[in-house]
């Protein structure tokens, strides 16, 4: 749209930044089987304590929220009075991990709902608000933990039944972000600073599944749509990233997204990663289809992507969490399992 | 995956009609989405299942043994195996039997007791009325209810039919 050049939006549904802002710093607070997977050694902390000392999974859960917000202010050298909005969001009814994890950090909130596709979301926001000059620092932030997760949307952790290979499991921790105006922050010595180049904000796409069990296939037509929305709105191709990164499709969603991209001549079955697919060794771990959840692609990103970036290995991602938006309710009442994915350019620089 | 795939991507991809897309994406899925084994998960639950089935004779034997009439010895041979399973329940050894073992570990009243025990477990926190008061049968509540009426409705069949005469 060329009349639109004078403005950020770029394409349909994107936004090119005038003045890319920094990601300053990131933290990962991760489980323990999470611990125990191929990124085990990268994540800042690992909560051997499934309860990590709380009284319930959810308490457990703001806990980690709690720690990964401690943790990334402290490796961005601020204080909670530095950080202007807070922007979070997990997969509890209603916010809860997110709202006690974060209270007393006493930082004004902005609470989002994008299912596993949370982290995508916050970083997007944070970055239009840093851009847009109404913040100068804003901590992006989000959870997910196995057992409350599974509490939520399935069974009590204790009842005997069997998983499908095409069912996912989420990923206990919890990452953040503090994304800052490039112009107050000098980046380390030695290290590349990464800034994000622009975002795609993700409609809600609906293939028409229902089988909550298989949320990898559900997620895919989003992921692709984000994805193709992306090249399409920035006229690039996908080799413009060296890595283009989904949340967590799981084996059967990449299969699927890859295949679905081919159709329209996109190929990213070179510099395609899941973040799902990473964080556990599904044979040893016996994840079946992969990791999912909120954490699942916020701690892979902060662990991974982020160190990647900062050593140069890679210059450029389009990191692309992915949500299915569920509850419940919706499937017991028949409902479809709609699908989101924001996509965040990242770049090193 | 998949080298005869009947369904090409381009009919999900290109496709206008969305309910076309959504049918033809629908069955895409299923074909590249791995499945268990019924023969292997078949066998396994017949093995869980069957020993589980050959303790519950054992018990009633013993008890037996040690003097109950049948009627009697069958009672507290379900009387073990539930606590048995919530014990195991408790202990988070049941879901790993269960894993491997599936309907071989759900059929039996040691799967019921697991569906009881494990709510119970989990929604203590959330109090005794509204945590386990409310929640302890979310799993089993339709077993006992269509059992219950299911029950209801034979016996009323029953006593049509004697009224009858038929039987």
């Amino acid at each position: 749209m060329a009349e639109q050049n004078s403005t950020k939006m770029v394409g349909k549904q994107s936004i090119v930044f005038n003045n890319p802002p920094l990601i300053l710093a990131g933290s990962s607070i991760a489980g323990k089987k999470e611990g125990e997977g191929p990124l085990g050694h990268l994540f800042d902390t690992v909560q051997e304590d499934p309860m990590v000392g709380k009284e319930s999974w959810e308490e457990a859960e703001s806990e980690l929220m709690k720690e990964a917000a401690t943790k990334v202010l402290e490796k961005a050298g601020l204080k909670n009075s530095d950080i202007r909005y807070l922007i979070g969001g997990d997969l509890l009814g209603q916010l809860i991990a997110t709202s006690f994890g974060v209270a007393d950090l006493n930082i004004p909130i902005l609470g989002i709902y994008g299912a596993c596709s949370t982290m995508g979301e916050a970083m997007a926001l944070a970055s239009i608000l840093v851009d847009g000059g109404f913040a100068d620092r804003v901590l992006a932030i989000t959870s997910s933990h196995f057992a409350g997760a599974e509490k939520q949307f399935r069974f009590p952790l204790d009842y005997g039944n069997q998983r499908p290979y095409s069912a996912t499991w989420t990923v206990t921790g919890s990452g953040a972000v503090i994304i800052v105006n490039p112009n107050l922050h000098k980046p380390n010595l030695g290290e590349k600073a990464i800034v994000v180049k622009g975002v795609t904000i993700g409609r809600i796409v609906d293939y028409g599944l229902k089988d909550s069990m298989n949320m990898g296939a559900c997620m895919a037509p989003a992921a692709f749509e984000t994805i193709s929305a992306n090249l399409e709105d920035l006229n690039v191709d996908p080799d413009y990233y060296d890595r283009i990164i989904t949340g967590d499709l799981g084996y059967v969603g990449r299969n699927i997204l890859i295949e679905l991209l081919k159709e329209k001549n996109i190929d990213i079955s070179n510099n395609h990663m899941d973040c799902g697919i990473e964080i556990f060794d599904k044979d040893r771990q016996d994840t079946h289809a992969g990791g999912s959840g909120c954490g699942c692609s916020a701690i892979t990103f902060t662990a991974y992507v982020m160190k990647q970036l900062r050593e140069g290995a890679w210059k450029r991602a389009l990191f692309v969490p992915t949500g299915a938006l569920l509850s419940q309710v919706s499937f017991n009442e028949g409902k479809t399992v709609p699908g989101i994915a924001h996509a965040v350019m990242v770049e090193a620089v | 995956m998949g080298n005869q795939k009947k369904i090409p991507v381009s009919s999900i991809v290109h496709e206008q009609d969305l309910r076309k897309r959504n049918e033809n994406y629908k069955k895409y899925v299923e074909e590249n989405t791995p499945k268990n084994s019924i023969v292997k998960d078949t066998i396994q639950a017949f093995i869980v299942g069957g020993i589980i089935c050959t303790i519950g004779q054992f018990f009633i034997s013993y008890y037996q043994y040690l003097g109950a009439g049948e009627e009697a010895a069958k009672a507290y041979n379900s009387i073990t195996l539930v606590f048995l399973s919530v014990l195991l329940t408790g202990l988070g050894i049941y879901p790993k039997l269960a894993k491997f073992g599936g309907a071989g570990t759900l059929v039996p009243i040691t799967g019921f007791a697991n569906s009881v025990a494990a709510p119970a477990v989990e929604y203590k926190k959330e109090g005794q009325v509204f945590g386990i008061g409310c929640k302890i049968f979310t799993i089993a509540g339709p077993v006992i209810l269509y059992g219950i009426f299911s029950s209801w409705l034979l016996g009323l069949i029953y006593y049509i039919l004697k009224l009858l005469k038929v039987i």
